[in-house]
């Protein structure tokens, strides 16, 4: 086996470490970094994703309107909670965590209860390409690119739209913001659909590849946290970064020892990490620049 | 189900928990008084709960067939049903509340090997008596428990050597990494080695995990000729989408899948092409015995997506219970071991004749060799009949003569006496 081989397999094995740990990380990050909530039915939001993409797909819709379709009901279910729940809970970071925890559950069970223990998957599509002597699943590339346009995406809408400007702006200063006139309830609104919907984009983009069961958002959890407290409160600064540095993590000890360790890798990078750059990775950055 | 019982089950799974009183088909003649109660703890919820919702519903089909019949000696026969929740320290939880508060007479519990392992010392310390009706690695010698479930000697002993003549003798282990993925990957390497082959690698991944690129390479780097897949729980079945997805291609056996998580109904096809596994009963096994269970449990449950092997196992179970107790004329665990110790309870199941072994009190099967085609449909290219639990009895667990409540492995076997 040539040099080639052994580095497009390592190439590989990061890019797909990447895109999980970026797809599942963007939406918390976006609702932790901009509006302070940890919002702990993120989980729920990537399988409310995953079972809408997975539905109109076996509706008939072909599978990237499968996919907008479930990034789209994660949104609205998004403004929903945040209108029901969130909206009024700002002033109490803590108890946002004991409300979306307790949203997380009646999720989980609620889906249980009414769509079954399990839902039919829709299969990978486009195939498999071969190099040396190994083959590769081509939407593993499709997902790399689909975590790269979605950092490239939300770039684009925060720092070059004015809903991005009003949205940094409330979170900067609120009141400063709401006494020029930006409807900052809205604004936050916006800002926990884009989150949720983002979730749900990471749902619908595995959901050809996962199992569908109503505890399927669990899976995501752990890696989803872990990047967003290594990358710390900015999405561009911290979570891109925090993603690459974790997927290296990941997918060498993982090639070295087996999934146990790259767990257990990811776990002690983000001890490191906190014991270091308590503000994770961005606050580090910030710091550097002021 | 009807409406009421329906809704009931929703409110208790809310809630988490479960009490089916004596209304379950009962019996104008019986006396509602005095009930045998059968404890039942199985995971109704969370990372199980796909395999195993089906167990619950086939004890109380079993139950509503008994009561319906006239109880158990007279007596009908109640369930009292909590969610576990897929949690292990539910079960030491609820295992405490059946046997000290609600007083159950026997208990059928739990799915996963740990799960197992963490209730059985409460079975011991309290005294009580339970069946666990699965599939497993193996092993426990113990006088408080009766495994209705097929075991390695059975799933691995028939479907390994068949494998390494079909294929070749470079095999490949992934499995769940606790104790029952590392006690079966044990059984894995001892059969593979009798037989002259090799092991190309192995790897254990945490229950949980759902991304298995990098599994997928290792498998592909170390060249198998095929794939034992020994993997729990639905995050850990994305493997075979993945897989096929990279075209792995290889062909795989298992004793957990299919049989218990009806993969090749969930996924789509080809993803399980070529898997094999050896299972006591599944639904597409084509027997006159199998066909009436399974339209039995259609008409009584039209919505449940598959009826697998530790439906059976559960439903056979409550039948062996009451023939135990019958014979004994009690339902004291002493006065039904004496009955097992007899050696003839045995009984005609939806799998065929079934035995309790008296000294492992473990059973004896048939084995179905399910394959998967592309299309996904079972075909079954071998069944081995009457295949006995025999290992812990020849390595020295005989529950008739002592009572160590303890698990074996080849590698930890019973004491020499």
């Amino acid at each position: 086996m040539d040099i080639a081989t052994h580095v497009f397999s390592a190439l590989y094995q990061f890019g797909d470490a990447f895109a999980f740990l970026v797809l599942s990380a963007c939406g918390l990050a976006v609702i932790f970094g901009m509006m302070g909530v940890i919002n702990l039915a993120h989980g729920e939001f990537i399988m409310c994703g995953a079972y809408v993409t997975a539905a109109t797909v076996h509706a008939g819709l072909p599978l990237p309107l499968g996919i907008l379709a479930g990034t789209l009901v994660s949104a609205l279910v998004g403004v929903v909670v945040e209108l029901a729940v969130i909206r009024h809970l700002y002033d109490r970071p803590l108890d946002t965590i004991v409300a979306t925890w307790g949203l997380s559950l009646i999720a989980t069970q609620g889906t249980l209860i009414m769509v079954g223990s399990t839902m039919a998957g829709v299969g990978t599509p486009f195939g498999s390409f071969q190099v040396g002597d190994y083959s590769y699943s081509i939407y593993r590339i499709v997902l790399f690119c689909a975590a790269l346009g979605v950092l490239a995406a939300l770039y684009a809408l925060f720092n070059w739209t004015r809903f991005g400007v009003l949205a940094r702006a409330t979170i900067q200063v609120p009141h400063m913001a709401a006494a020029l006139g930006v409807d900052t309830r809205l604004i936050y609104s916006l800002t926990f659909a884009c989150g949720a919907g983002l979730a749900g984009l990471a749902g619908g983009l595995y959901a050809p590849t996962m199992t569908l069961v109503p505890t399927m958002g669990a899976t995501f959890i752990m890696e989803a946290f872990v990047t967003v407290v290594i990358g710390g409160a900015d999405v561009f600064l911290g979570t891109a970064p925090a993603g690459g540095v974790l997927a290296v993590v990941k997918s060498v000890m993982t090639s070295w020892q087996g999934q146990l360790f790259g767990q257990i890798g990811l776990l002690v990078a983000v001890i490191i990490v906190v014991r270091v750059l308590p503000k994770g990775i961005s606050g580090f950055v910030l710091r550097e620049r002021t | 189900m009807s409406k009421s019982v329906l809704r009931g089950l929703r409110a208790a799974a809310l809630t988490g928990t479960l009490v089916l009183g004596s209304p379950l088909g009962s019996h104008p003649a019986l006396a509602a008084e005095n009930p045998i109660k059968l404890g039942v703890l199985e995971d109704q919820s969370g990372d199980f709960a796909a395999a195993t919702i089906g167990k619950v519903h086939a004890i109380q089909i079993a139950a509503e067939e008994i009561n319906k019949a006239g109880g158990i000696m007279g007596r009908p026969l109640e369930l009292v049903a909590y969610d576990t929740q897929s949690d292990n320290t539910r079960y030491q939880e609820f295992m405490r509340r059946v046997l000290q508060r609600d007083k159950v007479d026997v208990v059928f519990a739990g799915f996963s090997s740990a799960s197992r392992e963490a209730y059985r010392p409460i079975v011991d310390q309290f005294n009580g008596f339970a069946f666990y009706n699965n599939q497993y690695e193996g092993g426990v010698c113990d006088g408080h428990m009766i495994v209705t479930g097929a075991v390695p000697e059975q799933q691995f002993s028939t479907l390994i050597p068949y494998m390494m003549e079909k294929y070749g003798k470079n095999v490949y282990t992934l499995a769940a990494d606790y104790n029952f993925g590392q006690i079966s990957a044990e059984w894995v390497r001892k059969i593979v080695k009798e037989n002259g082959g090799k092991m190309a690698g192995e790897e254990f991944i945490p229950l949980g995990v759902s991304q298995f690129s990098q599994s997928i390479q290792n498998i592909q780097k170390a060249k198998p000729d095929f794939v034992v897949t020994l993997l729990v729980g639905t995050a850990q079945a994305s493997y075979y989408e993945q897989a096929a997805s990279a075209n792995v291609n290889l062909p795989m056996a298992s004793s957990v899948n299919v049989g218990q998580g009806y993969e090749h109904k969930r996924f789509k096809p080809p993803s399980l092409k070529d898997m094999f596994v050896t299972t006591n009963y599944i639904e597409e096994i084509d027997s006159p015995k199998g066909k009436k269970f399974y339209a039995k449990f259609k008409a009584k449950f039209p919505s449940e997506p598959y009826v697998n092997q530790e439906a059976e196992n559960s439903y056979l179970a409550v039948y062996l219970y009451k023939q135990m107790v019958e014979r004994a004329k009690s339902t004291k665990r002493e006065e039904i071991r004496k009955v097992i110790a007899l050696g003839d309870v045995c009984m005609d199941a939806p799998e065929g004749k079934v035995c309790i072994d008296p000294k492992s009190q473990h059973m004896s099967h048939t084995i179905y060799l399910a394959k998967v085609g592309a299309d996904h449909s079972i075909s079954f290219p071998k069944v081995w009949e009457d295949i006995k639990p025999y290992w812990l009895g020849e390595a020295g667990c005989d529950l008739t003569k002592k009572d160590p409540m303890a698990q074996y492995t080849p590698s930890n076997p019973p004491p020499k006496p």
